[in-house]
Protein backbone atom coordinates (compact mmCIF):
# COMPACT_ATOMS: atom_id res chain seq x y z
CA UNK A 1 0.00 0.00 0.00
CA UNK A 2 2.82 2.08 1.37
CA UNK A 3 4.87 1.68 -2.30
CA UNK A 4 1.52 2.73 -4.52
CA UNK A 5 1.12 6.00 -2.40
CA UNK A 6 4.60 6.70 -3.42
CA UNK A 7 4.01 5.81 -7.05
CA UNK A 8 0.96 8.10 -6.79
CA UNK A 9 2.58 11.11 -5.09
CA UNK A 10 5.98 10.75 -7.36
CA UNK A 11 3.78 10.83 -10.50
CA UNK A 12 1.64 14.18 -9.12
CA UNK A 13 5.18 15.77 -8.43
CA UNK A 14 6.59 15.11 -11.55
CA UNK A 15 3.57 16.19 -13.43
CA UNK A 16 3.66 19.30 -11.34
CA UNK A 17 7.53 19.92 -11.79
CA UNK A 18 6.81 19.96 -15.60
CA UNK A 19 4.34 22.24 -15.55
CA UNK A 20 6.23 24.45 -13.36
CA UNK A 21 8.38 25.09 -16.27
CA UNK A 22 5.54 24.74 -18.91
CA UNK A 23 4.53 27.90 -16.70
CA UNK A 24 7.29 29.84 -17.76
CA UNK A 25 7.32 28.63 -21.46
CA UNK A 26 4.10 29.69 -21.39
CA UNK A 27 4.20 32.84 -20.30
CA UNK A 28 7.02 33.23 -23.23
CA UNK A 29 4.80 31.99 -25.45
CA UNK A 30 1.71 34.46 -25.22
CA UNK A 31 3.68 37.51 -24.72
CA UNK A 32 5.98 38.36 -27.94
CA UNK A 33 7.10 41.38 -26.70
CA UNK A 34 9.62 39.29 -24.27
CA UNK A 35 11.40 38.09 -27.73
CA UNK A 36 14.50 39.00 -28.24
CA UNK A 37 15.59 37.84 -31.39
CA UNK A 38 17.08 39.97 -34.19
CA UNK A 39 16.36 39.37 -37.83
CA UNK A 40 19.89 38.67 -39.38
CA UNK A 41 20.04 39.62 -42.25
CA UNK A 42 16.87 41.82 -42.34
CA UNK A 43 17.40 44.17 -39.82
CA UNK A 44 21.17 44.58 -40.13
CA UNK A 45 21.55 48.47 -41.15
CA UNK A 46 18.24 49.40 -40.02
CA UNK A 47 15.99 48.65 -42.58
CA UNK A 48 12.99 46.04 -43.43
CA UNK A 49 9.53 46.41 -40.98
CA UNK A 50 11.31 46.55 -37.41
CA UNK A 51 13.93 49.08 -38.05
CA UNK A 52 13.75 49.85 -34.36
CA UNK A 53 15.71 46.87 -33.95
CA UNK A 54 18.64 47.23 -36.05
CA UNK A 55 22.31 45.71 -35.40
CA UNK A 56 24.63 48.32 -33.89
CA UNK A 57 27.89 47.40 -32.81
CA UNK A 58 29.30 49.01 -30.31
CA UNK A 59 32.36 51.96 -30.85
CA UNK A 60 35.10 50.04 -29.43
CA UNK A 61 33.68 46.55 -31.02
CA UNK A 62 37.12 45.03 -33.09
CA UNK A 63 35.98 44.61 -36.50
CA UNK A 64 39.02 44.96 -38.65
CA UNK A 65 41.70 47.06 -38.81
CA UNK A 66 41.91 50.52 -40.77
CA UNK A 67 43.28 53.24 -41.57
CA UNK A 68 41.26 56.33 -41.33
CA UNK A 69 41.96 59.24 -44.22
CA UNK A 70 41.10 62.58 -43.90
CA UNK A 71 39.18 64.53 -46.63
CA UNK A 72 42.86 65.44 -48.39
CA UNK A 73 43.47 62.14 -49.04
CA UNK A 74 45.80 61.81 -46.17
CA UNK A 75 46.73 59.43 -43.41
CA UNK A 76 48.84 59.22 -40.12
CA UNK A 77 50.91 56.46 -41.04
CA UNK A 78 54.62 57.29 -40.80
CA UNK A 79 55.64 53.38 -40.93
CA UNK A 80 57.97 53.45 -38.49
CA UNK A 81 56.94 49.61 -38.41
CA UNK A 82 56.15 49.44 -34.60
CA UNK A 83 52.54 47.86 -35.34
CA UNK A 84 54.13 45.32 -37.62
CA UNK A 85 56.98 44.38 -34.84
CA UNK A 86 53.88 43.95 -32.55
CA UNK A 87 51.40 41.94 -34.18
CA UNK A 88 51.83 38.20 -33.22
CA UNK A 89 50.76 36.34 -35.77
CA UNK A 90 52.39 38.56 -38.83
CA UNK A 91 49.45 40.09 -39.79
CA UNK A 92 50.58 43.16 -40.87
CA UNK A 93 53.50 43.56 -43.51
CA UNK A 94 54.77 47.38 -43.92
CA UNK A 95 56.36 48.49 -47.46
CA UNK A 96 58.27 51.69 -47.40
CA UNK A 97 60.48 53.67 -49.42
CA UNK A 98 62.41 56.69 -48.64
CA UNK A 99 61.16 59.43 -49.99
CA UNK A 100 62.96 62.99 -50.12
CA UNK A 101 61.27 65.68 -48.21
CA UNK A 102 60.31 69.69 -49.30
CA UNK A 103 63.42 70.32 -46.82
CA UNK A 104 65.68 68.05 -48.66
CA UNK A 105 66.33 65.43 -45.91
CA UNK A 106 65.61 61.93 -46.70
CA UNK A 107 62.26 60.60 -45.51
CA UNK A 108 60.66 57.26 -44.81
CA UNK A 109 57.34 56.77 -46.42
CA UNK A 110 54.92 54.34 -46.23
CA UNK A 111 53.91 52.54 -49.75
CA UNK A 112 51.67 49.88 -48.85
CA UNK A 113 50.51 48.86 -45.49
CA UNK A 114 49.78 45.36 -45.61
CA UNK A 115 47.15 44.08 -43.83
CA UNK A 116 46.34 40.46 -43.89
CA UNK A 117 42.82 40.05 -42.67
CA UNK A 118 42.48 35.61 -42.32
CA UNK A 119 45.58 35.71 -40.28
CA UNK A 120 44.38 38.41 -37.58
CA UNK A 121 43.32 37.65 -34.08
CA UNK A 122 41.78 41.06 -33.01
CA UNK A 123 44.34 41.61 -30.02
CA UNK A 124 44.41 45.18 -30.59
CA UNK A 125 48.28 45.24 -29.66
CA UNK A 126 48.38 47.34 -33.24
CA UNK A 127 46.06 50.02 -33.32
CA UNK A 128 47.29 50.38 -28.78
CA UNK A 129 51.06 50.60 -29.49
CA UNK A 130 51.02 52.69 -32.74
CA UNK A 131 53.05 56.23 -32.07
CA UNK A 132 50.53 58.04 -34.28
CA UNK A 133 47.30 57.19 -33.73
CA UNK A 134 46.99 55.74 -37.50
CA UNK A 135 45.05 52.74 -36.92
CA UNK A 136 41.73 52.09 -35.30
CA UNK A 137 39.07 49.38 -35.36
CA UNK A 138 36.04 49.73 -37.91
CA UNK A 139 32.85 48.14 -36.58
CA UNK A 140 32.36 46.02 -40.06
CA UNK A 141 32.05 42.29 -38.76
CA UNK A 142 30.82 40.29 -42.23
CA UNK A 143 33.93 39.36 -43.29
CA UNK A 144 32.79 36.46 -45.32
CA UNK A 145 34.20 36.26 -49.14
CA UNK A 146 34.33 34.25 -51.45
CA UNK A 147 38.11 34.52 -52.62
CA UNK A 148 40.47 34.68 -49.72
CA UNK A 149 43.02 36.77 -51.85
CA UNK A 150 40.51 39.19 -50.85
CA UNK A 151 41.60 39.23 -47.45
CA UNK A 152 45.00 40.69 -48.19
CA UNK A 153 43.85 44.63 -47.54
CA UNK A 154 45.97 47.45 -48.28
CA UNK A 155 45.61 50.07 -45.55
CA UNK A 156 46.81 53.28 -46.84
CA UNK A 157 44.61 54.41 -49.72
CA UNK A 158 46.33 55.01 -53.33
CA UNK A 159 47.62 58.32 -53.83
CA UNK A 160 47.40 59.16 -50.17
CA UNK A 161 50.21 60.89 -48.24
CA UNK A 162 51.34 61.59 -44.63
CA UNK A 163 49.04 64.50 -42.80
CA UNK A 164 51.41 67.46 -42.25
CA UNK A 165 52.60 67.72 -38.44
CA UNK A 166 52.79 63.72 -37.99
CA UNK A 167 56.24 62.79 -37.16
CA UNK B 1 42.70 0.71 -31.79
CA UNK B 2 41.30 -2.54 -30.53
CA UNK B 3 44.47 -3.93 -29.92
CA UNK B 4 45.73 -0.66 -28.48
CA UNK B 5 42.77 -0.73 -25.70
CA UNK B 6 42.93 -4.17 -25.44
CA UNK B 7 46.47 -4.04 -24.25
CA UNK B 8 45.46 -2.01 -21.38
CA UNK B 9 42.07 -3.10 -20.46
CA UNK B 10 41.05 -6.79 -20.21
CA UNK B 11 37.94 -7.27 -22.44
CA UNK B 12 36.36 -10.52 -22.00
CA UNK B 13 33.36 -11.66 -25.06
CA UNK B 14 30.63 -9.71 -23.49
CA UNK B 15 32.40 -6.40 -23.59
CA UNK B 16 31.99 -4.59 -26.60
CA UNK B 17 34.18 -1.35 -26.89
CA UNK B 18 32.53 1.76 -28.85
CA UNK B 19 34.01 5.35 -29.59
CA UNK B 20 32.05 8.49 -27.68
CA UNK B 21 33.27 10.93 -30.25
CA UNK B 22 35.07 13.00 -31.09
CA UNK B 23 32.12 14.44 -32.91
CA UNK B 24 29.65 13.89 -30.79
CA UNK B 25 27.39 16.97 -29.62
CA UNK B 26 27.44 16.34 -25.98
CA UNK B 27 31.33 16.33 -25.76
CA UNK B 28 31.06 20.05 -26.27
CA UNK B 29 34.20 19.77 -28.66
CA UNK B 30 36.36 17.11 -29.76
CA UNK B 31 36.78 14.92 -27.15
CA UNK B 32 36.86 11.09 -27.76
CA UNK B 33 35.84 8.91 -24.90
CA UNK B 34 36.75 4.78 -25.99
CA UNK B 35 33.77 3.23 -23.67
CA UNK B 36 33.97 -0.24 -22.58
CA UNK B 37 30.75 -1.09 -22.28
CA UNK B 38 29.00 -4.61 -21.10
CA UNK B 39 25.18 -4.39 -22.31
CA UNK B 40 24.63 -0.67 -21.50
CA UNK B 41 26.72 -0.25 -18.35
CA UNK B 42 30.01 1.39 -18.90
CA UNK B 43 32.71 -0.70 -17.57
CA UNK B 44 35.76 1.55 -18.48
CA UNK B 45 36.83 4.60 -20.02
CA UNK B 46 39.97 6.49 -21.58
CA UNK B 47 39.76 9.68 -22.57
CA UNK B 48 41.36 10.47 -25.73
CA UNK B 49 42.66 14.00 -26.28
CA UNK B 50 44.62 16.16 -28.66
CA UNK B 51 41.93 17.05 -31.04
CA UNK B 52 42.23 20.56 -30.71
CA UNK B 53 46.08 21.07 -29.77
CA UNK B 54 47.68 23.94 -31.06
CA UNK B 55 51.24 23.77 -29.56
CA UNK B 56 50.06 26.99 -27.04
CA UNK B 57 52.57 26.74 -24.69
CA UNK B 58 55.52 26.23 -27.26
CA UNK B 59 53.82 29.31 -29.10
CA UNK B 60 54.29 31.06 -26.24
CA UNK B 61 57.93 30.93 -26.42
CA UNK B 62 58.28 32.69 -29.23
CA UNK B 63 56.09 35.89 -28.55
CA UNK B 64 56.64 38.60 -26.12
CA UNK B 65 54.19 38.96 -22.57
CA UNK B 66 52.07 40.99 -24.31
CA UNK B 67 51.66 38.79 -27.35
CA UNK B 68 50.90 35.71 -24.83
CA UNK B 69 47.71 37.31 -23.84
CA UNK B 70 45.77 37.06 -26.92
CA UNK B 71 46.44 33.05 -26.99
CA UNK B 72 45.39 33.00 -23.23
CA UNK B 73 41.82 33.91 -24.19
CA UNK B 74 42.03 30.79 -26.83
CA UNK B 75 42.17 28.07 -24.00
CA UNK B 76 39.28 28.08 -21.56
CA UNK B 77 37.61 30.51 -24.16
CA UNK B 78 34.49 31.05 -22.01
CA UNK B 79 36.64 31.84 -19.13
CA UNK B 80 39.26 34.46 -21.15
CA UNK B 81 39.08 37.00 -18.74
CA UNK B 82 40.41 35.10 -16.53
CA UNK B 83 43.35 33.12 -18.32
CA UNK B 84 44.04 36.85 -19.57
CA UNK B 85 44.53 37.85 -15.99
CA UNK B 86 46.57 34.84 -15.03
CA UNK B 87 49.41 35.48 -16.85
CA UNK B 88 49.49 39.21 -16.08
CA UNK B 89 49.23 38.65 -12.54
CA UNK B 90 52.04 35.94 -12.88
CA UNK B 91 54.34 38.55 -14.94
CA UNK B 92 53.06 41.49 -12.49
CA UNK B 93 54.14 39.48 -9.74
CA UNK B 94 57.53 38.74 -11.46
CA UNK B 95 58.31 42.20 -12.34
CA UNK B 96 56.88 43.49 -8.53
CA UNK B 97 54.70 45.99 -9.66
CA UNK B 98 51.62 46.74 -7.74
CA UNK B 99 49.02 47.85 -10.07
CA UNK B 100 46.56 50.99 -9.48
CA UNK B 101 43.22 50.18 -7.39
CA UNK B 102 40.77 50.86 -10.15
CA UNK B 103 42.62 47.74 -12.54
CA UNK B 104 41.98 45.35 -9.53
CA UNK B 105 38.75 46.18 -9.10
CA UNK B 106 38.11 46.41 -12.70
CA UNK B 107 39.95 42.83 -13.23
CA UNK B 108 37.44 41.57 -10.26
CA UNK B 109 33.91 42.83 -11.80
CA UNK B 110 35.41 41.24 -15.30
CA UNK B 111 36.23 38.02 -13.65
CA UNK B 112 32.44 37.54 -12.35
CA UNK B 113 30.43 38.81 -15.18
CA UNK B 114 32.51 36.33 -17.38
CA UNK B 115 31.99 33.68 -14.68
CA UNK B 116 28.42 34.10 -14.59
CA UNK B 117 28.70 34.00 -18.28
CA UNK B 118 30.25 30.95 -18.32
CA UNK B 119 27.97 29.62 -15.81
CA UNK B 120 24.76 30.10 -18.26
CA UNK B 121 26.12 28.90 -21.40
CA UNK B 122 26.64 25.30 -19.55
CA UNK B 123 23.52 25.88 -17.60
CA UNK B 124 22.10 26.10 -21.73
CA UNK B 125 24.36 23.67 -22.75
CA UNK B 126 23.48 21.00 -19.75
CA UNK B 127 20.11 21.52 -20.13
CA UNK B 128 20.13 20.14 -23.51
CA UNK B 129 22.41 17.52 -22.68
CA UNK B 130 19.81 16.35 -20.61
CA UNK B 131 16.96 16.86 -23.42
CA UNK B 132 15.59 20.44 -22.49
CA UNK B 133 16.11 22.46 -25.84
CA UNK B 134 14.25 25.25 -24.11
CA UNK B 135 17.51 26.08 -22.00
CA UNK B 136 19.43 26.53 -24.42
CA UNK B 137 17.42 29.77 -25.31
CA UNK B 138 16.79 31.01 -22.07
CA UNK B 139 20.62 30.71 -21.00
CA UNK B 140 22.06 32.57 -24.30
CA UNK B 141 19.28 35.25 -24.09
CA UNK B 142 20.86 36.33 -20.38
CA UNK B 143 24.35 35.50 -21.46
CA UNK B 144 24.10 38.13 -24.29
CA UNK B 145 23.27 40.85 -22.24
CA UNK B 146 26.71 40.37 -20.76
CA UNK B 147 28.19 40.54 -23.91
CA UNK B 148 27.26 43.71 -24.52
CA UNK B 149 28.82 44.82 -21.50
CA UNK B 150 31.91 42.90 -22.83
CA UNK B 151 31.34 44.55 -26.63
CA UNK B 152 31.26 47.73 -25.08
CA UNK B 153 34.02 47.77 -23.05
CA UNK B 154 36.83 45.29 -24.13
CA UNK B 155 35.89 45.99 -27.46
CA UNK B 156 35.44 41.65 -27.89
CA UNK B 157 32.26 39.55 -26.92
CA UNK B 158 34.34 36.33 -26.22
CA UNK B 159 37.59 36.63 -26.30
CA UNK B 160 38.22 39.67 -24.54
CA UNK B 161 42.24 40.42 -24.73
CA UNK B 162 41.39 43.16 -22.52
CA UNK B 163 44.10 42.80 -20.01
CA UNK B 164 47.71 43.91 -20.50
CA UNK B 165 50.68 43.42 -17.92
CA UNK B 166 50.11 46.13 -15.51
CA UNK B 167 47.29 47.16 -16.32
CA UNK B 168 43.93 47.24 -18.92
CA UNK B 169 44.08 47.93 -22.43
CA UNK B 170 42.12 50.84 -21.94
CA UNK B 171 39.93 52.73 -19.46
CA UNK B 172 36.00 51.39 -18.81
CA UNK B 173 33.43 52.57 -21.09
CA UNK B 174 30.92 55.29 -19.04
CA UNK B 175 28.39 52.91 -19.53
CA UNK B 176 30.01 50.13 -17.97
CA UNK B 177 29.08 50.74 -14.60
CA UNK B 178 25.12 51.27 -15.29
CA UNK B 179 24.66 48.48 -17.51
CA UNK B 180 26.12 45.90 -14.65
CA UNK B 181 23.20 47.30 -12.38
CA UNK B 182 20.88 46.98 -15.19
CA UNK B 183 21.79 43.48 -15.69
CA UNK B 184 22.34 42.39 -11.95
CA UNK B 185 18.43 43.86 -11.71
CA UNK B 186 17.68 41.95 -14.79
CA UNK B 187 19.26 38.56 -13.68
CA UNK B 188 17.99 38.40 -10.31
CA UNK B 189 14.92 37.96 -12.43
CA UNK B 190 15.11 35.79 -14.29
CA UNK B 191 17.43 33.08 -12.32
CA UNK B 192 14.46 31.83 -10.75
CA UNK B 193 13.28 31.14 -13.85
CA UNK B 194 16.64 28.79 -14.63
CA UNK B 195 15.46 26.72 -11.26
CA UNK B 196 11.79 26.29 -12.18
CA UNK B 197 12.54 25.44 -15.75
CA UNK B 198 15.36 23.31 -14.84
CA UNK B 199 16.74 22.93 -11.43
CA UNK B 200 13.27 21.64 -9.97
CA UNK B 201 12.32 19.51 -13.31
CA UNK B 202 11.46 15.74 -12.43
CA UNK B 203 13.27 14.60 -14.97
CA UNK B 204 16.37 16.08 -14.28
CA UNK B 205 16.46 15.60 -10.97
CA UNK B 206 16.28 11.95 -11.65
CA UNK B 207 18.68 11.96 -14.06
CA UNK B 208 21.33 13.27 -11.93
CA UNK B 209 20.78 12.62 -8.23
CA UNK B 210 23.30 9.89 -7.03
CA UNK B 211 24.69 9.32 -10.82
CA UNK B 212 28.76 10.00 -10.73
CA UNK B 213 29.78 10.14 -7.38
CA UNK B 214 33.43 11.75 -6.72
CA UNK B 215 34.21 11.17 -3.32
CA UNK B 216 36.35 13.90 -1.22
CA UNK B 217 39.24 11.57 -0.64
CA UNK B 218 38.94 10.73 -4.79
CA UNK B 219 38.55 14.81 -5.63
CA UNK B 220 41.47 15.58 -3.47
CA UNK B 221 44.51 13.36 -4.80
CA UNK B 222 43.19 13.68 -8.57
CA UNK B 223 43.33 17.24 -8.13
CA UNK B 224 39.86 18.08 -8.84
CA UNK B 225 38.91 22.11 -8.64
CA UNK B 226 36.47 24.50 -9.29
CA UNK B 227 32.92 23.94 -8.62
CA UNK B 228 33.10 20.77 -9.24
CA UNK B 229 35.55 19.09 -6.91
CA UNK B 230 33.49 21.97 -4.25
CA UNK B 231 30.56 20.33 -4.27
CA UNK B 232 32.67 16.67 -2.95
CA UNK B 233 33.01 18.96 -0.35
CA UNK B 234 36.69 20.09 -1.47
CA UNK B 235 37.59 23.58 -0.15
CA UNK B 236 39.68 25.09 -3.12
CA UNK B 237 38.01 28.31 -4.12
CA UNK B 238 41.60 30.52 -4.62
CA UNK B 239 39.27 33.51 -4.69
CA UNK B 240 39.20 32.47 -0.77
CA UNK B 241 42.14 30.96 0.06
CA UNK B 242 44.50 33.11 -1.85
CA UNK B 243 43.07 35.77 -2.64
CA UNK B 244 43.92 37.92 -5.87
CA UNK B 245 42.38 41.10 -7.10
CA UNK B 246 40.14 42.51 -5.10
CA UNK B 247 38.64 39.24 -3.94
CA UNK B 248 40.03 40.23 -0.27
CA UNK B 249 38.08 43.20 -0.18
CA UNK B 250 34.32 41.56 -0.96
CA UNK B 251 32.31 38.94 1.28
CA UNK B 252 31.42 36.13 -0.39
CA UNK B 253 30.40 32.41 0.17
CA UNK B 254 32.45 29.60 -0.82
CA UNK B 255 29.69 27.04 -2.13
CA UNK B 256 30.45 23.49 -0.71
CA UNK B 257 28.43 20.44 -0.60
CA UNK B 258 29.37 16.98 -0.07
CA UNK B 259 27.47 14.88 -2.00
CA UNK B 260 29.40 14.79 -4.80
CA UNK B 261 26.89 13.86 -7.31
CA UNK B 262 25.78 14.99 -10.68
CA UNK B 263 23.04 17.15 -9.11
CA UNK B 264 25.39 18.61 -6.37
CA UNK B 265 27.97 19.72 -9.00
CA UNK B 266 24.69 21.76 -10.85
CA UNK B 267 23.08 23.00 -7.95
CA UNK B 268 27.25 24.16 -6.99
CA UNK B 269 27.46 26.18 -10.24
CA UNK B 270 23.62 27.75 -10.10
CA UNK B 271 24.70 29.19 -6.23
CA UNK B 272 27.93 30.20 -7.98
CA UNK B 273 25.96 32.52 -9.73
CA UNK B 274 24.38 34.07 -7.25
CA UNK B 275 27.35 34.50 -5.53
CA UNK B 276 28.99 36.39 -8.34
CA UNK B 277 26.15 38.88 -8.35
CA UNK B 278 26.96 39.33 -4.89
CA UNK B 279 30.08 40.08 -5.28
CA UNK B 280 29.34 42.35 -8.43
CA UNK B 281 26.73 44.46 -6.62
CA UNK B 282 30.06 45.02 -3.68
CA UNK B 283 32.34 46.63 -6.43
CA UNK B 284 30.25 47.96 -8.88
CA UNK B 285 29.95 51.35 -7.18
CA UNK B 286 33.38 51.65 -5.78
CA UNK B 287 35.77 51.04 -8.26
CA UNK B 288 38.18 53.78 -7.49
CA UNK B 289 39.57 56.56 -10.08
CA UNK B 290 42.73 56.40 -11.20
CA UNK B 291 44.91 55.05 -14.03
CA UNK B 292 44.18 52.18 -15.86
CA UNK B 293 47.51 51.43 -16.02
CA UNK B 294 50.71 51.12 -14.41
CA UNK B 295 53.87 52.46 -15.64
CA UNK B 296 55.61 49.96 -18.28
CA UNK B 297 58.47 49.82 -20.05
CA UNK B 298 57.59 49.06 -23.85
CA UNK B 299 59.54 46.24 -23.90
CA UNK B 300 58.89 43.84 -20.80
CA UNK B 301 61.47 41.50 -19.79
CA UNK B 302 61.68 39.35 -17.12
CA UNK B 303 64.00 38.55 -14.37
CA UNK B 304 65.54 35.59 -14.47
CA UNK B 305 63.96 33.08 -12.56
CA UNK B 306 61.16 31.06 -12.10
CA UNK B 307 57.13 32.17 -11.20
CA UNK B 308 54.23 30.90 -10.47
CA UNK B 309 50.48 32.46 -10.31
CA UNK B 310 47.14 30.55 -9.82
CA UNK B 311 43.44 32.19 -10.21
CA UNK B 312 40.10 30.95 -9.95
CA UNK B 313 38.59 30.09 -13.84
CA UNK B 314 34.94 29.47 -13.73
CA UNK B 315 36.07 25.55 -14.30
CA UNK B 316 38.64 25.63 -11.38
CA UNK B 317 42.40 26.87 -10.58
CA UNK B 318 44.14 28.10 -13.67
CA UNK B 319 47.77 27.99 -12.58
CA UNK B 320 50.55 29.83 -14.95
CA UNK B 321 54.20 28.68 -14.67
CA UNK B 322 56.84 31.43 -16.27
CA UNK B 323 60.43 30.22 -16.42
CA UNK B 324 62.54 33.11 -17.25
CA UNK B 325 65.98 33.61 -18.30
CA UNK B 326 65.96 37.25 -18.56
CA UNK B 327 64.35 37.91 -22.55
CA UNK B 328 61.35 39.50 -23.50
CA UNK B 329 59.93 35.99 -24.39
CA UNK B 330 59.53 33.44 -21.88
CA UNK B 331 61.53 30.42 -21.77
CA UNK B 332 58.87 28.26 -20.57
CA UNK B 333 55.63 28.79 -19.81
CA UNK B 334 53.19 26.55 -18.39
CA UNK B 335 49.52 26.54 -17.59
CA UNK B 336 47.80 24.20 -15.32
CA UNK B 337 44.36 23.60 -16.89
CA UNK B 338 41.60 22.86 -14.64
CA UNK B 339 39.78 21.06 -17.49
CA UNK B 340 42.72 18.52 -17.69
CA UNK B 341 42.85 17.31 -14.14
CA UNK B 342 38.90 16.88 -13.63
CA UNK B 343 38.79 15.24 -17.12
CA UNK B 344 41.31 12.30 -14.79
CA UNK B 345 38.12 11.41 -12.71
CA UNK B 346 35.88 10.62 -15.77
CA UNK B 347 36.61 7.12 -15.43
CA UNK B 348 36.24 6.79 -11.79
CA UNK B 349 32.57 9.00 -11.86
CA UNK B 350 31.45 6.98 -14.96
CA UNK B 351 32.03 3.48 -13.86
CA UNK B 352 29.19 1.04 -13.07
CA UNK B 353 26.85 3.65 -14.73
CA UNK B 354 24.87 3.56 -18.45
CA UNK B 355 26.16 5.40 -21.15
CA UNK B 356 23.41 7.78 -20.71
CA UNK B 357 24.63 8.56 -17.33
CA UNK B 358 28.04 9.68 -18.91
CA UNK B 359 26.83 12.36 -20.59
CA UNK B 360 25.22 13.68 -17.62
CA UNK B 361 28.06 13.57 -15.55
CA UNK B 362 30.53 15.11 -18.32
CA UNK B 363 27.78 17.56 -18.98
CA UNK B 364 28.47 18.34 -15.07
CA UNK B 365 32.23 18.45 -15.08
CA UNK B 366 31.69 21.62 -17.95
CA UNK B 367 34.45 20.67 -19.97
CA UNK B 368 36.00 23.24 -22.36
CA UNK B 369 38.03 20.67 -25.03
CA UNK B 370 40.62 23.58 -26.02
CA UNK B 371 41.58 23.97 -22.31
CA UNK B 372 42.47 20.55 -22.23
CA UNK B 373 44.55 20.32 -25.33
CA UNK B 374 45.78 23.74 -25.41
Amino acid sequence: MKSIIEYISGIYRGLRSLLIGMSVTGKYFFSPRAIVTQQYPENRHGHGKRSKKQLVMFDRFKGEVVMPHDANNQHKCTGCGICEINCPNGTIEIISVSKVGEDGKKKRAIEKHIYRLGMCSFCALCVKTCPSKALEFSQEFEHAVFDRTKLVKVLNKPGSSLMKGVE
Amino acid sequence: MTEEISSVVEVDDQEYIINFGPQHPSTHGVLRFVVNLRGEVVKNLQPHIGYIHRGIEKMCEKLTYQQIIHLTDRMDYLSAHMNNEAVCLCVEKALDIEVPERVKYVRTILDELNRIASHQLWWCSFGMDMGGQTCYFYGLRDREKILDIFEETCGGRLLLSYNTPGGLMWDIHPNFQQRIKDFIKYFRKKLPEYDKILTGNVILQERTKGIGHLSLEDAISYGVTGPTARASGFSCDVRKNYPYSAYDKVDFKEILYTEGDTFHRYLARMEEMRESMKILEQLVDNIPAGDFTAKMKPVVKLPEGEYFQRVETSRGELGVYIISKGDKFPYRIKFRSPNFCNLATMNLMASGFKIADLIAISGSMDLVIPDIDR
